[in-house]
């Protein structure tokens, strides 16, 4: 499970990255309390990923039966996939 | 709307500036030249929200016709603009680049403020408004409208004056956003207007200063606000979307974060007008709504689009060889598709294919050109894939050309993907370049020789 939860977190920080330089925007340090909308990023660098680590993972964690809370910093966007995968 | 009759009494909020509308009786933004806009065309081009709300206040009743250019209109879409709507004159921002309308004989370059003028309000013309929106290969289309098309959904009852304070994500030049300014600038409340470039959570925290009462905008817009987590800044009574499929998700959390507020969700479009407001908490609409006959906004299914016919429909599209806007009935096909689930009506995409990111529309043709000119492409199919961010992305399936002489070595895998997605890029927006490109051996052609579009 450990396991698990460092290769969801890797596949998430190596795909915002990735993202923001395909889009040519400058990440901030990738760290928990990082509020994702002072992380470079925009909603649609956001959906790009959300796409994508669908693709990776397997699931997206937005589309469960209940309506899941937005993620505010790097970390709870980390802490929904990994609970998700779980 | 300042010319004759009582001057309206509500307010701007700009980012740094209030501009009380009262004080446009003696004041203007148009360097002192209003009247050598009387009875002209004019495009209203200003970078600034501000602006351009002044010069459509000062402007309406005024000039013959009005064209809302958004911030965002190419340089190289000017000139079609200027042709289709015959204009003769633009109010621009000192941000916009003088070049962009050179050939128009009558340029002021209006300032986001109030300055104090001697000028006589005379209301001469019942102006024309016209709204631009996106066509199938990336030329804006231009829809005309009245005063009183564009108004026709606002209830007419008057609240006591300064009651109400009013915002929205949108820019108020698209049909969404203007729906909230006019109900602000008609109905004497304040209006908070918004800025590209402020962060969320300073927008927020400005409309809050302000005490915002309702606020509007795309199901993504509110998305944004929850992940700014300063969503609970302002505490609004009315919660509007529209521009967008608004999701049950959506909908359950914007009621967990405003439990206070209506929340409600609007289907309009900006050559339909507005069909209903549905304040149920619930996806979707009522079937009930649909073909009851004799009330002001009429509402029909055909084939398995969303038509509607009311005060509130466009009068036209501008331009040459433009298209019919409305049916032999009178209405207007949206062009988005419905499913009838357990008594309500659902949205479940465009037709044609067309896509909503965020709010935007992407024709899939005009994705198609681009990536067609690939030398290493054969034909493409655009379409959109559902995103919880921004309601829908755009993808590419893609079939390779035999060869392509005189190229060179075609790349492989990722590298040749990322090529065509780097195509894209150089010359779309980028909500339009695809998130993703698949390479298929074939792509599925009708009879008649058109490819097959998934209908969602």
């Amino acid at each position: 499970m450990k396991l698990k939860g460092i290769s969801v977190r890797s596949t998430i920080t190596s795909l915002f990255e990735q993202v923001a330089n395909e889009q040519h925007r400058k990440l901030a340090p990738l760290t928990d309390d990082l509020k994702l909308l002072q992380s470079g990023l925009d909603s649609l660098s956001f959906a790009i990923i959300v796409a994508r680590l669908e693709d990776q993972l397997g699931f997206d964690p937005f589309n469960a039966a209940v309506a899941v809370e937005f993620p505010v910093t790097f970390g709870d966007f980390v802490g929904l996939y990994e609970n998700s995968s779980s | 709307m300042t010319s004759g009759g009582t001057p309206p009494t509500g307010s701007f909020h700009g980012v740094d500036t209030v501009i009380k509308l009262a004080d446009l009786e003696n004041a203007s933004c148009l360097e002192g030249r209003l009247e050598e806009l009387r009875g002209r065309r004019v495009l209203i081009s200003a970078r600034d929200q501000l602006v351009a709300a002044l010069a459509l206040v000062e402007l309406d009743g005024v000039a013959q016709r009005l064209v809302l250019c958004p911030p965002d209109l190419s340089a190289a879409h000017f000139p079609i603009v200027i042709k289709s709507a015959d204009a003769d004159a633009w109010v621009r921002d000192s941000a916009m680049p003088e070049e962009n309308a050179a050939t128009l004989p009558t340029c002021v370059t209006a300032a986001p403020a109030a300055v104090a003028r001697d000028v006589t309000r005379r209301r001469s013309h019942d102006t024309e408004w016209v709204l631009l929106t996106s066509g199938t290969m990336g030329a804006p289309k231009l829809v005309l409208h009245t005063l009183a098309s564009l108004t026709s959904a606002i209830p007419s009852q008057q609240p006591k004056p300064g009651s109400l304070v009013w915002s929205t994500f949108y820019d108020i030049r698209r049909y969404g956003g203007l729906q909230i300014f006019l109900r602000a600038t008609l109905r004497g409340g304040a209006l908070v207007l918004s800025d590209p470039v402020e962060a969320t959570t300073d927008f927020l925290t400005r409309a809050a200063a302000a005490g915002i009462t309702h606020i509007s905008g795309t199901p993504s817009h509110w998305r944004r606000a929850l992940m700014s987590g300063a969503a609970a800044t302002i505490a609004p009574r009315y919660v509007r979307l529209s521009g967008e499929i608004a999701d049950q998700a959506i909908l359950d959390n914007l009621r967990a974060a405003y439990p206070q507020s209506t929340v409600a969700h609007a289907f309009a479009s900006t050559e339909a007008g507005v069909a209903f407001e549905v304040d149920d908490g619930l996806a979707g609409f009522p079937a009930s709504l649909v073909g009851s006959a004799g009330e002001k906004v009429q509402l029909k299914i055909e084939g398995d689009t969303l038509h509607i016919r009311s005060d509130g429909n466009a009068a036209r599209y501008l331009g040459e060889g433009a298209e019919t806007l409305r049916d032999d009935d009178g209405f207007v096909d949206t062009g988005d598709r419905v499913e009838l689930r357990n008594g309500r009506y659902h949205f479940v995409g465009r037709a044609g294919g067309v896509i909503n990111v965020g709010g935007l529309k992407v024709y899939p043709e005009e994705v198609e050109a681009v990536i067609n000119s690939s030398p290493w492409v054969r034909m493409s199919l655009v379409k959109a894939r559902r995103n919880p961010i921004t309601g829908a992305v755009v993808t590419a399936d893609v079939v390779l050309a035999d060869d392509a002489a005189g190229f060179g070595q075609r790349p492989v895998g990722e590298a040749l993907t990322r090529e065509i997605i780097e195509i894209c890029r150089r010359v779309l927006p980028a909500h339009k370049v695809p998130t993703m490109v698949r390479i298929v051996p074939a792509l599925d052609v009708s009879a008649s020789g058109k490819l097959v579009r998934p209908s969602a």
